[in-house]
């Protein structure tokens, strides 16, 4: 009896890893256009800053991409380079 | 060595509309004098920016896109730095992707243009 004491009100939240694929890829996007804040508001958190590859899932080599022109879009003021309420 | 470039440059919005025109002839001019090919403009207006540049919120931007020799660039941002309406502005080399991208921008956009006009005959 002493095994199952331990008893969950709610069952445990298993985490389904979903597998994280680099959209650029999947729909065969070839450039990043610095001049589009919408999609590029995509990669960025609340503060502004650019999301990390693991939590996007993209290819390093897009990911640099999307930095360089996120930069780029900052340097034009069309995306803010810190702000608290971006979404 | 001829290549594509895109230029965007933000102007202070204290311009009235007639200066605003005369600062994009003048540059337009800069870039057909020394034999650059312009292949494509665009007037995004009067938008607000994300962060205030110098003391301002909003400004005028306006987007070039032309083709000429690599040392013409740096005449073209010594003219820009030159020109106190110049807020900012930022010079692109476009690589075959990015070219790819804004044909395909361009035909899309005319495509629409050519919708409406042809709704508006409609409707008339």
């Amino acid at each position: 009896m002493a095994q199952n004491d331990i008893r969950y009100l709610t069952p445990l939240a298993v985490e389904v890893k979903k597998k994280k694929y680099c959209r650029f890829l999947r729909n065969r996007i070839k450039y990043v256009d610095y001049k589009d804040p919408q999609f590029l508001k995509r990669f960025l958190n609340e503060q502004g800053k650019i999301l990390p590859r693991r939590i996007t899932g993209t290819s390093l080599k897009f990911q640099r991409k999307v930095a360089q022109s996120v930069k780029r879009a900052r340097h034009l003021a069309l995306l803010p380079y810190v702000t608290d309420m971006m979404k | 060595m001829i290549n594509q470039y895109e230029t965007v440059f933000i102007a202070t919005p204290v311009l009235s509309e007639a200066q605003m025109k005369e600062a994009v002839n003048k540059f337009r001019r800069i870039i057909t004098d020394n034999n650059g090919e312009l292949i494509h403009e665009e007037d995004w207006g009067l938008k607000k920016l994300a962060y205030p540049i110098k003391k301002k919120s909003t400004g005028f931007y306006y987007l070039f896109e032309f083709r000429s020799e690599g040392e013409f660039i740096n005449k073209l941002e010594t003219e820009f730095r030159r020109d106190e309406r110049i807020m900012r502005f930022l010079t692109f080399k476009m690589d075959k992707h990015a070219i790819a991208y804004s044909e395909k921008k361009r035909k899309m956009n005319s495509k629409t243009a050519e919708n409406k006009n042809e709704q508006n005959q409609k409707e008339a």
